[in-house]
């Protein structure tokens, strides 16, 4: 049974179907990322689990328990939001006390809650100060501490992170992952920053226009998409079209070269296009990667990125990305210049058909 | 959510508060003509040639106030911009003042300065006497044309605008008139129809000063006459509709308040 | 570029006649216009007629008609802004979070930059004839309850009658400062105090208003000093006939009626005093609520 079930979720704006009937079970303890781009709903459906936001239509249950009903206040959900949430008037300590204050435990209970938390999130020295007073990295770990402070069966997190730059996002988000683990609190987990879900998730739920596009692992995502808008929202992936030639061999043509995929391309009939994936990491130049794909084609543009040369390389109308190392001894090579692309046929994804 | 019924009944009893007095005074002003509606008081008050003269007197005291003021607040909001930053506290605090000393003082030592047997006798003349009266109104509206021009500033980025002239080889003067009025004329303007509408039926300094101004006609009328004042108040109002409307058409927004 | 650099060179010693016009007329005209003439009028408050210091003045203040003026204005002053303030905060409330429609907010806002500054003598004009004794609400009060208001002892011209008459310029002031006000109340407030458990009314008690209440005080002192120097509006409304300190200083400037100048200047210093710490109270609390509502 699984801890937070959404089933058939529907959100409708005016005359706006923002959300698609969601259905998605999240395990106990487990920290579930929403991926997608600006504008899909990741927010709204956040927002209906929090209770800031009626379903149109469909349940939510929390641990077996219908809460669709239910007002936030009465929910027991912690979140944190991406601007910074917390209460002006009141310092570190007390904005952290909010929600055990308002559920009226003792004072000597709430000094030792608040005093853990503000080691939980290592800043024990900052309880006396206003928010003002602080980062805007220290900001978002005093609004974690806040959210969890009340013991929540659920943590939601809004782009908590999106506000703070470069560097603090990447040891917060390391941060936030090690506390989640720490307490075993189940938590959704809002971005659209590919990397930040990729690093931290235990499973994926990759959105479009109101709809999960695809839920699997952070590995199973990346690896595995299985639509287009999943591949290509997730990494920087290369698209081929290909005419199938031969369904049961797997051949297909790309231009006037061809190429075989591990697997039988059932249901395509020949003469159809299909959308092929390759990322950048599987390609090598020249034959010796023993791979059993070959294409030919010419160098368009080479990248120097410091450790790794991106090289770009067109075949006819496809062009794909691909990355060697640098290698000191050996200059790289130059546009223009003829080369071979060499891949595995399990290393070609077959996405569904190209809109036309 | 639903709007919920406390909200509706405060803006519906807060409509009733505000129109009513309006209709009335606009239904009283209706009523010179025993037994019918009439338009009678209008066309009386806009045909006394004290009205023609006592109103474009003020409008003319007012838009001299306003180009005074815009003349004065302009140069002084851009050099504390750019310039002499440091300034900024006392400059905002000068300005702040007109809020703070009533106009009824103000004008009280002003008559104490500018009279007869001082230094400067403004009093003495008749134009001296304009000249004083300006001033009072620019000191009036002071806060709010310094506020307006000075967000319409900082709204444009002065310090680029104006080394980009000045690498073109423009003259101060130049770039005042020519690189930074125009771009901070949505500010000026809004400041300049605010002025306005706090100048034109301004009785207390008019009146102590005894200028014929609009502010005190209106008082005089209405000590003696019984109708034509409400269809003053309703012409008043329509003025200060006009140029609130003016500031909104021009973007200006948020400005408020006028001395009373 | 290079007729760039020259013509920089030829530019810079004009650089300080701007600097000198940004700043010496502008300080030549508040000397002249705001600074000395108050500062005469505060000297002297604490001048005999010929010139040496006293304190006669201040203590001439205390006869029964002064302070008789400063409590009526200090308590019409105080009961407009105090109902500009708490009805103005309903309002520009309604209007921010009340789910009201769309169109409501702008024409609100508007109406309250007319409404603010519509003051003076054509306000009262408006409410002779709204509640004067022949007018509109008063006749309608007699036809439909019966009941003369002026006979159960209303009148126009009043404590009450003039409170009435601020309220209108009162009120759209308070909701032209308060708007950007309870607009700077985020609404992650309202939503992390209720996903930690907080009713509405905890969220106003501990939150909200503890927030808003620099805002809240700062605009009753500048409601208050606002109203304290009004005069035009009482003047066309009432005559002479009203004893606030404002139409007492009137008749003084035309007419020396308390007989001694110096002690005009006295009432007038009292007048700065009363304003000045009402607005200065107010800028500092401002200052307060702009470190927390950014
Ligand atoms: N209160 C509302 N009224 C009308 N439409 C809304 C409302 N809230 C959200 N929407 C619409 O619903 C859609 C999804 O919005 P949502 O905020 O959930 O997107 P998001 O995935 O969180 O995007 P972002 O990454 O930009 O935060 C948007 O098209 C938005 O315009
Ligand atoms: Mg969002």
């Amino acid at each position: 049974m699984a801890f937070l079930t959404l089933e058939s979720l529907t959100k409708t704006f005016g005359n706006q179907t923002t959300i698609h009937g969601i259905d998605l079970a999240v395990e106990r303890g487990e920290f579930i990322s929403f991926l997608g781009p600006s504008g899909c709903g990741k927010t709204t459906t956040l927002r209906m689990i929090a209770g800031f936001e009626t379903p149109t239509s469909g349940t939510i249950k929390i641990d077996g328990k219908d809460v669709t009903d239910l007002r936030p206040n009465q929910r027991n959900i912690g979140m944190v939001f991406q601007a910074y949430a917390l209460f002006p008037n009141m310092t570190v300590a007390d904005n952290i006390a909010f929600g055990l204050k308002v559920a009226k435990k003792s004072s000597a209970e709430i000094t030792k809650r608040v005093k853990e938390m503000l080691e939980l999130i290592k800043l024990p020295d900052v309880g006396a100060r206003y928010p003002y007073q602080l980062s805007g990295g220290q900001q978002q770990r005093v609004a974690l501490a806040r959210a969890l402070a009340i013991q929540p069966k659920i943590l939601l997190l809004d782009e908590p992170l999106s506000a703070l730059d470069a560097k603090i996002r990447i040891s917060l988000r390391e941060e936030i992952r090690a506390v989640q683990r720490a307490l075993g609190i189940t938590t959704i987990y809002v971005t659209h920053d590919q990397e930040e879900a990729l690093s931290m998730s235990d499973r994926i739920c990759v959105m479009n226009d109101g709809r999960i596009e695809q839920l699997g692992t952070p590995f199973e995502i990346y690896n595995y998409p299985t639509t287009r808008f999943v591949a290509s929202f997730v990494g920087t992936l290369n698209i081929l079209n290909g005419q199938v030639l031969d369904s049961t061999s797997g051949r297909l043509g790309i231009d006037d070269q061809e190429i075989f995929t591990a697997r039988e391309l059932g249901g395509a009939s020949t003469g159809d296009t299909l959308s092929l994936a390759l990322r950048p990491e599987a390609l090598s130049i020249g034959h010796a990667n023993g791979g059993s794909n070959n294409l030919n084609g010419t160098i368009d543009e080479v990248h120097f990125l410091g450790s790794v040369v991106r090289i770009r390389v067109r075949f006819g109308s496809n062009i794909v990305s691909l990355d060697t190392f640098n290698r000191p001894h050996s200059a790289p090579p130059e546009r223009g210049q003829p080369v071979t692309v060499n891949f595995t046929r399990e290393d070609i994804l077959v996405l569904d058909r190209p809109a036309i | 959510m639903r709007a919920r019924i406390g909200p509706w009944i405060a803006i519906i009893v807060g409509m009733i508060y505000f129109l009513v007095p309006l209709i009335a005074t606009f239904e009283f002003s209706l009523r010179m003509k025993r037994g019918e509606y009439s338009f009678e008081a209008y066309r009386i008050v806009l045909g006394d040639p004290n009205f023609q003269a006592s109103f474009t007197y003020s409008a003319l005291i007012a838009v001299a106030a306003i180009i005074f003021g815009v003349l004065l607040v302009v140069p002084t909001a851009y050099v504390v911009q750019l310039k002499l930053p440091r300034l900024r506290p006392l400059v905002e605090f000068i300005t702040l003042l007109p809020l703070v000393i009533p106009a009824i003082v103000l004008v009280f030592g002003y008559l104490r300065m500018y009279n007869s047997s001082s230094w400067i006798p403004l009093t003495n003349s008749v134009r001296g006497t304009d000249f004083l009266l300006t001033c009072a109104y620019v000191t009036l509206a002071l806060p709010y044309m310094y506020r307006a021009v000075d967000t319409g500033l900082r709204a444009i980025d002065v310090r680029t605008l104006t080394e980009a002239a000045q690498s073109l080889g423009s003259s101060w003067p130049r770039i005042l008139f020519q690189v930074i009025l125009p771009n901070v004329r949505v500010a000026v303007l809004s400041g300049a129809f605010l002025t306005f509408a706090i100048v034109i039926g301004e009785f207390t300094m008019a009146s102590l000063l005894n200028r014929p101004a609009f502010g005190p006609y209106l008082q005089l009328i209405g000590a003696n006459r019984a109708y034509e004042p409400a269809a003053l108040a309703i012409i008043a109002f329509i003025i200060t509709w006009a140029c609130m409307g003016l500031i909104q058409l021009f973007g200006g927004g948020r400005q408020n308040a006028a001395r009373r | 570029m290079a007729q760039t650099t020259v013509e920089i060179a030829p530019s810079k010693p004009r650089a300080l006649p701007l600097t000198w016009l940004g700043v010496v007329p502008f300080m030549i005209f508040a000397l002249m216009f705001l600074i000395l003439p108050a500062g005469y009028l505060i000297i002297g408050a604490f001048q005999t007629p010929d010139g040496s210091f006293t304190l006669q003045n201040i203590a001439n203040l205390n006869q029964p008609t002064i302070i008789k003026a400063y409590r009526l204005s200090i308590a019409i002053s105080a009961a407009s802004a105090f109902g500009g303030a708490l009805l103005g905060f309903l309002l520009a409330y309604a209007v921010v979070l009340g789910n009201l429609p769309r169109w409501i907010r702008p024409t609100m806002m508007t109406f309250s930059g007319v409404a603010s500054n519509f003051a003076g003598v054509p306000l009262a004009f408006a409410f002779l004839a709204t509640l004067g004794r022949s007018g509109l609400v008063t006749a309608l009060i007699t036809s439909i309850f019966g009941i003369n208001i002026y006979r159960y002892g209303f009148n126009l011209l009043s404590f009450a009658g003039l409170t009435i008459t601020y309220l209108y310029f009162q009120i759209p002031l308070m909701i032209l400062i308060m708007t950007p006000a309870i607009d700077g109340l985020k609404r992650e407030w309202r939503e992390a105090s209720a996903i930690l458990g907080a009713s509405t009314w905890q969220y106003w008690r501990m939150i909200a208003f503890p927030i808003l209440w620099p805002s809240l005080l700062g605009s009753f002192l500048l409601l208050f000093a606002n109203a304290f120097g009004a005069i035009a509006t009482a003047y066309a409304l009432t005559g002479s006939s009203l004893n606030i300190i404002t139409i007492l200083l009137f008749a003084q400037i035309r007419g020396d009626v308390l007989h001694d100048p110096h002690l005009g200047y006295a009432l007038a210093l009292g007048m700065i005093l009363i304003t000045g710490l009402s607005n200065g109270a107010y800028i500092w609390l401002r200052s307060r609520s702009e470190r927390w509502v950014r």
